[in-house]
């Protein structure tokens, strides 16, 4: 994922894939949104322009279906997105004191970006390995058992 | 980052350090040997000329001694070693000071989860739907052939028309393991009848439910069970084309999916022909895209059309008019991995299991306070106290049992005097519950239950679509309420008005998330009535987790003046010097706990 400002040229090129990845067909729409949001990071608005044309689904249309979904975002994000779990299962089992520590160590609150456009710390709801709570992902990694002791040390591994 | 220079006494002077290394001196990591790892680490600094460049300091407890002891975090980089001895020091001195290469053997194995062990059948336990999980390999075909897959396909398809079909599944007794518990037959049955050429089966893989994670464990672990249960129910009920919708935040579930339904076509037993008859059936996976209501039925539907996962009325059922205005079924993961084994056992082997009325076994997740978390199956009919203190192994840490919750944000909470009623529909249904997906988490007495209530509302009032003003407006104001009592600032009405709103927001949204959402609220009303009536008229939270109402004080007699907690205190809140018992200021503290988690004598106590 990116987070310098993206040029045309490379939106472009992220919807033209997508498009032959998936088709032009209406209800392809969501797998074409995922795919053009998992390359560049988001979803620009010249990235929904352009799919309307393609698909011939209104652009009002496709703008309620981007805003409506967690997964896809239409504001840029950072260069590692992390989602921390923010259900019960998970707070029970400590939850509130890792989310802290995650504060602590970005410096920023729930649904920002980090000046130096690194971190977006988001808040998920449930991932489904409440066996292991409390748990986040950083981008496609999942870690469980999480203790604030371990913040700084995954956070370490990511460039 | 300034220091003293370590062994200069009555000439220190302030120098820069490079680095700085944290040893834990926790008592259970000195019994470990510490100290020794310390004198170790000095000694290789001097020999490699670093003392100068790194220092070596004493701290408290860092991760968990029993599982990480002795360790140490380096800064800059935050790096947290592990379970070191004196002979891993030269090395790790040399490759982390010198050649400036963090060593990953010593580190802490923070690396990503891949899967979690599901183990032997713990006492009580039936397992059907787990069967082959962690025993089979997922990604082989025949693996899976070779316990019997593909046979009940194989029979369906050669020996039974679609009514043989519907019928053993009627008098199977299924339900639907979604959480409704509508019977599945009857569910093929309605789709079978409506009259059509063009027909979809989709399986609902969406499992949003906080808690709730056994669907996944099946479609990671045995896809082939719901590819085999989908093709012999879209035989049933005369679908040509069925869709899995799964959700993303399942990508290894999605793969498997993907690798299974491609392997089923090699081998002739998806697609055109099956095993060379005359029926055809193809399966395609559609991901989700990070909405919780896209589990319901219609939503479904919708966001597999391609538009915003909002629900639709029912009549018409999906059964006359689902996919794209077709006769459509939709059955939950579990529901079809059901169904090999009901076709090749026979219905009565399965109904004789469970209670008259809920037959079969049900997979639930043990979630939250209980010892051994995670999935269990079970024949229904087994009452709670079982699965909390046989399956569950009772209450971690020694604390009392206070409730459970069963069925996922749309569940009620059960306190203890429930514990001997059996789990089965009818009866989680009378106690202000529901069956749901079965995710149950256990509570502990630490746990506040208008805090609980909270949190639930907060989740579905997030997860509403926003399509009906009494889910999308009542949920956010129950939410308000609950915010309000939480931070001491309830007021006497809000119970009555928390009461009204529920039944508002019940009787008048669509779907089943607003039709859910007000249950944890009316189940904490009617169970725990007393802890609402203490945040609000005393403003305490008597289980001590609400922090507007909680503060944290130094017990004199326990303190040792160590100073711990001040150093680690976020807001600088404590004072004292050393050897003299610490004060916390009140009006500075955050109430982050932190203090109490660092103490080593216990001197710190929350009221």
């Amino acid at each position: 994922m990116t987070v310098a400002i993206i040029d045309g040229i490379q939106v472009y090129s992220a919807v033209q894939k997508a498009l032959e990845r998936h088709g032009t067909s209406k209800d392809e729409l969501i797998p074409l949104l995922v795919d053009v949001n998992s390359t560049l990071g988001y979803l620009p608005t010249e990235a929904l322009g352009q799919i309307s044309v393609a698909t011939k689904i209104p652009i009002s249309q496709i703008m309620s279906v981007a805003s409506f979904y967690s997964m896809l975002s239409t504001k840029p994000r950072g260069k590692h997105v992390i989602k921390f779990c923010e259900n019960a299962p998970c707070h029970i089992m400590g939850g509130r004191q890792v989310w802290e520590a995650l504060l602590d160590s970005i410096g920023v609150t729930e649904g920002e970006t980090s000046n130096d456009g690194k971190w977006t710390l988001a808040t998920t709801s449930c991932i489904g390995a409440c066996g292991v709570g409390p748990v986040m992902m950083v981008d496609d990694d999942l870690y469980g058992n999480l203790t604030p002791e371990q913040i700084p040390g995954i956070l370490s591994q990511y460039a | 980052m300034l220091g003293r220079i370590p062994g200069k006494k009555g000439n220190s002077y302030m120098a820069f350090y490079r680095s700085h290394i944290l040893v834990s001196v926790d008592p259970e990591c000195l019994d470990k040997g510490a100290h020794k790892v310390i004198d170790a680490l000095n000694d290789e600094l001097v020999q490699t000329g670093l003392l100068g460049e790194v220092q070596v300091l004493e701290t408290s407890r860092i991760g968990d001694p029993k599982l990480f002891g002795p360790d140490m975090v380096v800064y800059p980089e935050g790096v947290h070693y592990v379970r070191l001895n004196v002979n891993d020091i030269p090395f790790l001195v040399e490759e982390h000071f010198l050649k400036g290469r963090i060593v990953d053997k010593y580190r802490e194995k923070a690396a990503p989860v891949s899967e979690e062990e599901l183990g032997p059948p713990k006492s009580k336990e039936v397992r059907v739907v787990l069967r082959n999980c962690g025993k089979i390999d997922p990604e082989n075909i025949e693996d899976y052939i070779a316990e019997d897959g593909y046979q009940a396909l194989a029979k369906v398809l050669t020996e039974m028309t679609p009514e043989d079909v519907i019928k053993t599944v009627k008098s199977s007794g299924l339900r639907g393991r979604g959480g409704a518990g509508f019977l599945v037959g009857m569910k093929w049955e309605l789709t079978h009848n409506v009259v059509g050429d063009i027909k979809y089966i989709g399986c609902n893989a969406d499992e949003g439910d906080p808690g709730a994670f056994m669907n996944r464990r099946v479609l990671e672990s045995d896809p082939h069970s719901v590819v085999e249960g989908m093709a012999i129910a879209a035989y049933a009920i005369g679908a040509q084309k069925g869709f899995i919708y799964c959700r993303a935040e399942y990508p290894i579930a999605v793969r498997r999916l993907q690798i299974a339904i491609d392997q089923a076509k090699q081998m002739g037993l998806l697609g055109e022909n099956i095993l060379g008859s005359e029926y055809s059936f193809d399966l395609e996976v559609r991901k989700g895209a990070g909405a919780f209501v896209c589990g319901e039925e219609t939503a479904l539907m919708s966001s597999i059309e391609g538009l915003r996962g909002e629900p639709r009325p029912r009549p018409p059922f999906p059964s006359v008019k689902g996919l794209w205005g077709k006769p459509t079924s939709i059955n939950n993961v579990e529901s079809y991995a059901n169904i090999p084994q009901i076709i090749l056992n026979g219905s009565e082997w399965f109904a004789s299991m469970g209670t008259v009325k809920s037959k079969g076994t049900k997979t639930f997740t043990i979630a939250g306070d209980a010892v051994n978390t995670g999935i269990i199956e079970v024949p229904l009919g087994i009452t709670l106290r079982e699965i909390v203190y046989d399956v569950g192994g009772g209450i971690k840490d020694g604390k009392g049992f206070k409730a459970i919750q069963t069925g996922g944000p749309m569940g009620g909470f059960i306190p203890a005097e429930y514990l001997d009623t059996p789990v089965d529909y009818e009866s989680l249904a009378s106690l202000g519950s529901i069956m749901g997906s079965g995710g149950m988490v256990v509570m502990a007495d630490t746990t506040c239950m208008v805090d609980m209530a909270r949190f639930f509302m907060e989740f579905t009032q997030e997860e509403s679509c926003g399509k009906c003003v009494p889910c999308r407006v009542g949920t956010r104001r129950i939410l308000e309420i609950l915010e309000a009592i939480c931070k001491g600032e309830g007021k006497p009405e809000d119970l009555d008005t928390l009461e009204m709103l529920s039944k508002q927001v019940i009787t008048n949204s669509l779907c089943g998330l607003g039709q859910g959402a007000p249950n944890p609220v009316i189940s904490s009303l009617k169970n725990f009535r007393h802890e609402y009536e203490a945040h609000i008229h005393e403003k305490k939270c008597p289980a001590k987790v609400c922090r507007a109402l909680i503060d944290y004080t130094i017990a004199a007699d326990a303190c040792t003046g160590c100073m711990v907690c001040a150093r680690n205190c976020p807001v600088n809140a404590i004072s004292g010097i050393r050897r003299q018992p610490h004060v916390i200021d009140q009006d500075v503290c955050i109430r982050c706990g932190i203090c109490m988690q660092v103490c080593n004598f216990n001197a710190v106590e929350v009221n």
